[in-house]
């Protein structure tokens, strides 16, 4: 069983409606219980870091994702949950997040020219890092494959926990992972089969 | 590389495709998610659910239908049609809306961009915009078409975009059904004026059509049409293998 972290952000639908898809079931908690007792764990979300962060702290959802982490239990978050992983954000302001992967997330306005549109919305290839083993998540997936983005902040200065990129007028951090905890920038749950599979090989690790 | 998107738009009746013609492999022409899965197997990047219902039945199988294409497509799905208030908004993006696109409900409720931005983010609010030339001016019609705002299209956009509308569907009513191609003065001029995604819409008749936008405005970033798909003038396969070899960066 997979545990969706409901934490009162974004739309979690889809994302229920994708596991379901591949026959794996999950469900949509905020019970530190049942996140106990699930394999796997999803840490979604759209909107602002801050926001975000503090709906996770109020909740105390914080602390159990960072217990299951240590624990060793399997994590992936998807776009702000991705980011949320990280040590800070400087969304407007400075935000403290939870630390789990090693790096901050930053505007991608400060690395892409200047004529590129923000949000980076669209589908992007995946570029892998050189000299690297492909991640777990990408068991099924092809260097090129694209995947659905929609973000206007980009996880920084964590090149050694990066496992893709997108090209952007810039590197763009599209995906990251430090252990058992992983993270992509995209929706995978938006991103058709390709997406479909980086779920299917996350329930596999 | 970002690639270029190909969306279709489904209009949607009391729960069934308005137009279309049959595929090979599709059971139910009318079926808007054997349509919508067909289009998704086909390589489209994003969907569009038009409802043009206006009764309150009508909308609830509208919202029982695009609830059942979200549990088996997973591309971007954007409604639109009938989006008036925050709450038409909650009520589409509950059913697994990833995007609502507004039009006349936002000519008619000047707040509606802003709060909807506010609640769910820049990325999920699109704004629709049916423009027309009057007297050499491009201006703004509501209603889908029917009524003249006396609104210039560039300066009403510019606010929308101000508000916080995250992307533009700009739909030209001028080559909307001419089939001669994109109106590409109307879209420069409106990609010149900001700095969010535009989707081009109106007027494609054939590939070549599709060709011309992504050569002539590098900076529109997908093209929009209905008919061309629907009746399988167009098959999306043999667009995007085009674009391809034209060096237009695609997903294949």
């Amino acid at each position: 069983m997979i545990a969706i972290i409901d934490y009162g952000v974004g739309n979690l639908f889809s994302l229920k409606s994708s596991f379901a898809f591949i026959g794996k079931e999950a469900v949509v908690t905020g019970d530190p219980k049942i996140i106990d007792e699930c394999d796997r764990i999803i840490l979604p979300g759209v909107g602002a870091f801050g926001d975000a962060a503090e709906k996770l702290k109020n909740t105390g959802l914080d602390k159990v994702v960072k217990e299951q982490a240590e624990k060793g239990k399997p994590i992936l978050g998807i776009c702000l949950g991705m980011q949320l992983l990280f040590e800070k954000s400087y969304e407007y302001g400075e935000h403290e997040g939870l630390g789990l992967i090693k790096g901050s997330v930053k505007p991608i306005a400060d690395v892409i020219p200047k004529d590129y549109k923000i949000p980076h919305i669209g589908w992007n290839g995946l570029i892998f890092p050189k000299n690297k083993e492909k991640s777990d998540i990408y068991k099924y997936t092809d260097e090129g494959d694209c995947v659905y983005f929609v973000h206007s902040f980009y996880a920084a200065d964590c090149e050694g926990n990066t496992t893709a990129c997108a090209e952007y007028g810039a590197m763009l951090t599209a995906s990251a992972e430090n252990k058992n905890v992983y993270g992509t920038q995209f929706h995978p749950e938006k991103s058709g089969k390709v997406g479909l599979n980086i779920l299917k090989a996350f329930c596999e690790i | 590389m970002i690639t270029k998107r190909i969306i279709p738009c489904l209009d949607v009746k009391n729960g069934r495709v308005v137009k279309g013609v049959n595929f090979e492999g599709l059971n139910d022409v009318s079926s808007p998610v054997e349509l919508a899965g067909f289009y998704s197997e086909c390589g489209a990047d994003e969907l569009v659910f038009y409802d043009i219902t206006a009764s309150a039945e009508g909308r609830s199988l509208f919202t029982d239908i695009l609830k059942r294409a979200a549990a088996e497509i997973f591309i971007p799905l954007t409604v639109g049609g009938g989006i008036n208030t925050v709450d038409d908004f909650d009520r589409v993006l509950k059913c697994g809306a990833d995007k609502v696109s507004v039009n006349s409900g936002a000519i008619k409720n000047p707040s509606l961009i802003h709060e909807a931005a506010k609640k769910y983010g820049d990325q999920c609010v699109v704004l629709s915009v049916d423009v027309k030339r009057v007297d050499g001016r491009f201006t703004v019609f509501a209603r889908g078409g029917r009524d003249n705002t006396g609104m210039d299209a560039i300066e009403w956009i510019k606010k929308c975009v101000a508000d916080g509308a995250g992307e533009i569907v700009v739909n030209s009513i001028d080559t909307d059904g001419v089939k001669q191609g994109f109106d590409l003065e109307m879209l420069e001029a409106v990609c010149d004026a900001v700095s969010i995604p535009v989707i081009a819409s109106g007027g494609v008749g054939c590939i070549d059509d599709f060709t011309k936008l992504f050569k002539a405005l590098p900076k529109v970033d997908a093209g929009l049409a209905a008919s061309i798909f629907h009746f399988g003038e167009v098959s999306i396969k043999d667009l995007k293998n085009t674009l391809r070899s034209e060096g237009i960066n695609v997903r294949l």
